[in-house]
């Protein structure tokens, strides 16, 4: 490959081309969203498209997204505390799971680790209907509390957790229980501090995950002052009257932090994302 | 591990357990108990309103009364088609996407990440993105397609034929870049050596990658053909933000069934009794997956 012929070149050249007409066509409804999102209402449909707007509307679109009638503010508030709660939450329980499946020598490990995971196999629909039931007799059924209780929990969370911390060597630990070190100590102050590339992976994944949680929200929520960004932005496209202009730059809001958190965990997020694969 | 007296088997046990707490309390509360709550109410009828007290055993009637129910009929034929769509065309544009990305072309990140973009953003923005795109008046696409002739344009997600298949497209769409992805790293995986040699023995690129790449990479096809089908047995935000099931019954799925005769018609025991059919899907799967799965690895 390193002595490239005229005819490789040309190929390279015609692929590139061809994949690039591809992959911006894939993208051009994010740049048609864009786009529209700064554009007066009477101009979004105007066609030919125009990519750049002739006239820009842009600070007034976004101040009525943010500020006026469809108020997303609260809904980016309600999805930041559910999210940044939740992932707090998991990453925790999962940790401390993780932990204890890995290097803790406790009676049922086994019956109680693959029970745990065969519940991977359960699809979510099936938990739905009782967990409904669960919520209204704890009187939790239209808060956020119950929906945080929820995505706290996760077997997934758990497995990876176990299987990165079972490739941190025993002899680590042993010398820090011949100095008396209990398990929390150990956890603590040697197990969580070598576990951190594992523990940005399930931060990361489980924060775009719940910022993207569409059917919870859904079931479990039905007043609109607690709704999430994903119900809110569905809710301002359903109703009468759709401003699309609006509706856009609503859409660039909620896509813009999944676009920042991609570009700087990039790296933990295509590890964890790929973890299961390679393995096979 | 040395020998332990009992006493610091105890302990051992104890802290086990303390460390398992939250999560075992999850599992209890949050899926032992639906699980088997939700088995109960698919053989059961029950008027919610009147307490637990009211749920009566029915047998498999509700699995009776679902399978008469067009819209429980009609969501599981859509589902398989779903399925054996959307999963197949993801797998193999997504190979083709892969390969080419890894060894024809320049600008190799910006292509991955782009094709990425549509899986990292949120699904419901997206198809809200989408609906408005392919709004049958006056969305650019149809724009486009009437200045170039074509009189009667799809009405897409209103239109009981097209309807599915803008549903799938956008799955497609939006799967496409976790499938480069994981081929991406799959591919690394093979030796370059082959390639080297397949190089001197004069192979051309179609037959490298018949040769070589496909049976290869083929690990990774089985990881991704079971996760995509798992998937779309289990599809319910892309319904839910596209079309609501609609128009008719066109593309309804079985988790969309399973909300809509839950949350829409209060019917628990139906709801109940088709989540079930929608784990015997999955079970089916999983089940192809284990007997596979050894023979792949050792093929390998």
């Amino acid at each position: 490959m390193k002595t490239m012929g005229l005819g490789h070149k040309i190929t390279k050249m015609s692929l590139t081309a061809l994949l690039l007409i591809i992959v911006i066509t894939m993208i051009a409804p994010f740049i048609w969203m864009i786009s529209a999102s700064m554009k007066y209402e009477a101009d979004v449909f105007t066609f030919p498209i125009q990519w750049i707007p002739k006239r820009f509307h842009l600070i007034e679109n976004y101040s009525e997204v943010w500020m006026g009638k469809y108020n997303l503010l609260l809904y980016y508030w309600n999805s930041i505390k559910i999210t940044v709660i939740s992932t707090i939450l998991q990453v925790a329980f999962s940790a401390m799971a993780g932990y204890a499946f890995a290097k803790i020598n406790f009676k049922f490990k086994n019956l109680v680790f693959t029970s745990l995971v065969a519940t991977l196999m359960i699809p979510d629909q099936v938990t739905l209907v009782p967990k409904f039931f669960i919520a209204r007799w704890m009187g939790l059924y239209d808060t956020h509390t119950f929906i945080i209780l929820i995505l706290s929990f996760s077997v997934y969370g758990m497995f990876l957790m176990r299987q990165y911390m079972v490739t941190i060597p025993d002899a680590l630990l042993e010398s820090a229980k011949i100095d008396g070190a209990n398990h929390l100590r150990i956890f603590a102050a040697i197990m969580l501090p070598m576990s951190k590339p594992i523990i940005a992976t399930l931060a990361i994944l489980k924060f775009v995950w719940t910022w993207n949680d569409y059917q919870d929200s859904l079931v479990f929520l039905k007043s609109r002052e607690l709704f999430t960004l994903q119900l809110g932005i569905k809710q301002f496209a359903t109703q009468s009257g759709a401003i699309y202009s609006l509706i856009m730059a609503a859409a660039v809001c909620a896509i813009v932090p999944l676009i920042i958190i991609f570009i700087t965990g990039q790296k933990y997020i295509l590890e964890g994302m790929t973890a299961g694969a390679i393995k096979g | 591990m040395a020998i332990k007296n009992s006493a610091t088997q105890r302990k051992e046990n104890l802290a086990g357990y303390l460390f398992l707490l939250p999560i075992l309390l999850g599992f209890l509360i949050f899926m032992l108990f639906p699980i088997l709550f939700s088995f109960i109410l698919s053989f059961s009828k029950w008027d919610f309103m009147k307490g637990l007290s009211s749920i009566k055993f029915t047998g498999f009637d509700n699995f009776f009364a679902i399978f008469k129910d067009p819209w429980f009929t009609s969501s599981l034929k859509n589902t398989f088609v779903f399925a054996a769509t959307t999963v197949p065309l993801s797998i193999s544009i997504g190979l083709i996407l892969a390969v080419l990305i890894d060894k024809y072309v320049y600008f190799k990140n910006f292509l991955k990440l782009s094709i990425f973009l549509p899986y990292i953003s949120s699904i419901i923005a997206s198809a809200v993105v989408w609906s408005v795109v392919l709004h049958p008046s006056y969305g650019p696409v149809n724009e486009l397609l009437k200045s170039l002739g074509v009189i009667n344009p799809p009405r897409w997600f209103g239109d009981m034929k097209w309807a599915l298949r803008a549903v799938i497209a956008f799955s497609i769409w939006q799967q496409l870049g976790y499938v480069v992805l994981v081929y991406m790293a799959g591919l690394k995986g093979i030796p370059n050596e082959l390639y080297e040699s397949a190089d001197i023995d004069g192979a051309g690129k179609v037959r490298v990658f018949f040769s070589i790449t496909l049976p290869m990479i083929s690990p990774t096809t089985f990881f991704l053909l079971i996760m995509q089908l798992i998937g779309s047995f289990k599809v319910f935000d892309v319904i839910s933000a596209l079309t609501d099931g609609g128009p008719g019954t066109s593309t309804t799925v079985i988790a969309y069934y399973i909300y809509r005769s839950a949350f829409k018609y209060f019917e628990m025991g139906n709801a109940s009794a088709s989540a079930w059919i929608m784990f015997i899907c999955i079970f089916a799967i999983t089940l192809f997956q284990w007997k596979y799965q050894k023979k792949w690895d050792n093929n390998n």
